[in-house]
């Protein structure tokens, strides 16, 4: 479904990703690992096309399409969803209406007819009910006073209500306490199947309990310094980094 | 989404600007140019009483000695007022009319314009929205208010101004020029002189108004310019809802637009004022557009009694207003809800003055400023304590928020205060349309510009909010047009 290949990018003309490859079939979970400025957020930026985040080498292709291409509402509208690490604020915009917005814009880039007001209603409550969020979350404005733990629900919210076909899940467990980290985990294995892949990036094995992945990759200086099973996040923990990042830069 | 996308399409469909188009009627002018005669030849063909156009004759002569304000923070080339024709109707548009016999090219425009000047229609594109009474003027005269017969049946008079001059003379006369006199600044003085025509309200005492009235302006004719006067006085213990619509067709030459607002509520009596303004503000290099200088007051001139202007100022190459409240009685309160939006090279200098006279007055300043591409967004805002103002208060809040690196926001808020016991809170801030608000919104599939038009929406609800469903509608579709090529 997504198949990176040797991808180089640049943050402000510094080098952050030297040769990453990764490729992510349908329905699969995968996650990425690695210290402090490996590059795990400039992977997530790349992906979902963020300014500032120039590709100065190699390819990403989605569903054999070069996804470098589009700008970032088409790569939304292919099917792509960034789950952010520091979900944004938006004053005055509440929660129901920024996600008619999300909803119709998709599905007008898709060709397909607009949600009136009912059916569109009928969905966020169904899914809103499914993350045990409240009516009230849903009038409140985007992320606007909402806790750590609120916001990374609601990004979990979002997810379920646009059904993305790949899903990159950065740093999701930051900031969580264990039940918020539960109620999160529970959200994203519910939207697991055959036909969503996901990348989930994060620091700590911790997540990885809840979230049972694929296939693990260690990322270390702008690459992949080592991939395997669900095995790999537990030798990280006990053996740490150091030891990989040597090898990517070796 | 719903209304976005439809605004996406609109302005596909019709570029820009998508009231830009001209009626092609046939047109009474006088001639070119300001002097006496053509004073009197506005009140003659108004066949207006005596003291009308005396005191029209009395403004034009104050007007001769006072020259044009440059206070305020915009710039454009001298206005030749010789050049400008002070009066276009369009033929036989004449005196009141029923709404069958008014020409059907004009019923054709209002509603292109989506103006329902029929009865039993509502305005367009809302449903279920409520009957909103409708006059309609176009350049210099009033063609047609709709729902007169009912409104007569509560006791209200909603009518042209040059009607209620025929038929209500004496409460015109009571009113006229009580709030903004003739000699109160160059460009209300000017539209004393050649005011011709506007809307008049009266709300009699007890009377809720059963519907929101509203006047819609067109300007058309070229060269010309409007001078409307409008006169709205809630009598004791009424309650009056007033909207305010303005379009113009998109041409080379700036057009002049000077008109005053006065109003006046009595004991217990509440107005609001509200204003959705859309002139044609010119092309992206500036050239053209209507030069929207325009006096709005009104006078709390009873205990308890309150004004609400809410303005949302899209158009306009330059807009210089600054809606006031004079809270003469006890207990009155004052409010001011402001949206102004300026793109490519408008200049905006609008704010309010709320000036405490009574005790335990209240007033209350929301002012939203949004500036992209090349233009200058102003805020100017007195507030002004009275020695007998005891205990007044003022909130005043001013937030300005700015696209691209091009524009500018600037605050100038004027306080006096010569009363200890009042209190005075102002609250200012300037951010720019965050670059991680765009990426969050278009990482959703929501595109680059309905992204800045739901953030602008956003930044702008407290004030959007307090204007007549009907009206909001079209106002948040109206901030996604006119910031259209803001960003990219």
């Amino acid at each position: 479904m997504l198949e990176v290949v040797n991808l180089h990018a640049a943050v402000d003309g510094r080098g952050i990703l030297n040769g990453l490859d990764l490729a992510v079939g349908p329905g699969e979970v995968h996650a990425v690992m690695g210290p402090n400025g490996s590059g795990k957020s400039t992977l997530s930026y790349v992906l979902s096309g963020r300014d500032g985040y120039e590709v100065t080498e190699g390819s990403v292709r989605f569903r054999g399409a070069d996804l470098l291409a589009l700008e970032p509402e088409e790569r939304a509208a292919a099917g792509l969803f960034l789950a952010f690490q520091y979900p944004v604020e938006i004053p005055g915009v509440t929660n129901m209406t920024f996600l008619k917005h999300a909803v119709n814009g998709l599905r007008v880039q898709r060709g397909e007819e607009e949600l009136d007001a009912m059916q569109f209603l009928k969905l966020v409550r169904q899914k809103a009910k499914a993350l045990s969020m409240s009516d009230d979350m849903l009038k409140r404005a985007v992320n606007v006073g909402f806790s750590g733990g609120e916001k990374k629900r609601n990004e979990i919210l979002q997810m379920a209500v646009l059904e993305p076909d790949f899903a990159v899940l950065d740093e999701t467990d930051s900031g969580l306490d264990i039940d918020a980290l539960k109620i999160v985990a529970d959200g994203v294995n519910a939207l697991r199947g055959p036909g969503r892949s996901m990348l989930v990036i994060t620091h700590y094995q911790r997540l990885l309990d809840y979230i049972v992945p694929d296939r693990v990759h260690v990322l270390a200086g702008g690459r992949i310094a080592q991939s395997g099973g669900k095995e790999l996040a537990l030798r990280l923990e006990s053996e740490g980094y150091a030891a990989f990042a040597d090898k990517a830069a070796a | 989404m719903a209304a976005t996308a439809q605004t996406v399409a609109q302005v596909r469909d019709l570029g820009k600007y998508k009231h830009g188009w001209e009626t092609e009627i046939e047109m009474e002018t006088a001639p070119k140019g300001l002097n006496e005669d053509i004073v009197r030849f506005i009140s003659a063909r108004k066949d207006e009483p005596d003291w009308m156009l005396d005191w029209r004759l009395k403004a034009y002569r104050h007007w001769l000695t006072m020259t044009e304000p440059t206070w305020a923070m915009v710039d454009y080339p001298a206005i030749d007022f010789e050049d400008i024709y002070y009066y276009a109707a369009p033929k036989n548009a004449e005196g009141p009319k029923s709404l069958d016999e008014v020409d059907p090219e004009l019923l054709r425009t209002y509603e292109k314009l989506g103006i329902p000047l029929k009865e039993q229609e509502v305005l367009a594109g809302v449903q279920g929205a409520p009957r909103v009474a409708v006059d309609a003027v176009f350049d210099s005269v009033s063609v047609a208010t709709t729902f007169k017969k009912e409104l007569e049946s509560h006791g209200v008079i909603f009518c042209s101004i040059s009607e209620a001059l025929q038929n209500h003379p004496d409460l015109v006369r009571k009113y006229l020029g009580t709030v903004v006199p003739y000699t109160d600044n160059f460009y209300a003085t000017l539209n004393s002189a050649v005011f011709s025509d506007g809307s008049f309200v009266y709300i009699p005492p007890g009377v809720h108004c059963p519907m929101e009235l509203s006047t819609y302006f067109r300007i058309n004719a070229k060269d010309t310019g409007q001078f409307e006067r409008t006169l709205i006085i809630a009598d004791e213990g009424s309650y009056v809802s007033y909207l305010e619509g303005c379009t113009a067709p998109m041409r080379d030459e700036n057009q002049l637009h000077a008109a005053v607002v006065e109003l006046v509520t009595l004991k217990d009596a509440e107005i609001k004022y509200s204003t959705v303004q859309n002139w044609y503000p010119g092309d992206e290099t500036g050239k053209g557009g209507i030069y929207n200088f325009v006096t709005k007051r009104g006078a709390c001139r009873g205990d308890d009694s309150k004004i609400r202007w809410t303005q949302v100022e899209t158009g306009s190459a330059i807009t210089w207003k600054y809606p006031s409240c004079i809270l003469q009685g006890d207990n009155s309160v004052g409010e001011f809800y402001s949206v102004a939006i300026a793109n490519n090279a408008q200049q905006a200098d609008t704010g309010t003055k709320m000036i405490h006279l009574g005790r335990n007055t209240r007033s209350r300043i929301i002012s939203k400023g949004i500036s992209a591409g090349r233009a200058r967004n102003t805020y100017r805002g007195l507030v002004r304590m009275g020695p007998k103002a005891l205990n007044g208060r003022n909130f005043t809040q001013c937030d300005s928020l700015l696209i691209g690196d091009r524009c500018g926001a600037h605050t100038v808020p004027y306080i006096e205060s010569r009363n200890r016991s009042a209190t005075v809170e102002h609250e200012a801030t300037t951010s720019r349309i965050g670059e991680d608000q765009l990426f969050y919104c278009r990482q959703r599939g929501i595109g680059e510009e309905d992204a800045v038009a739901l953030i602008v929406n956003g930044f702008c609800k407290e004030v959007l909010q307090e204007l007549p469903m009907e009206f909001a509608v079209e106002a948040q579709k109206l901030v996604g047009i006119s910031l259209e090529g803001s960003v990219g």
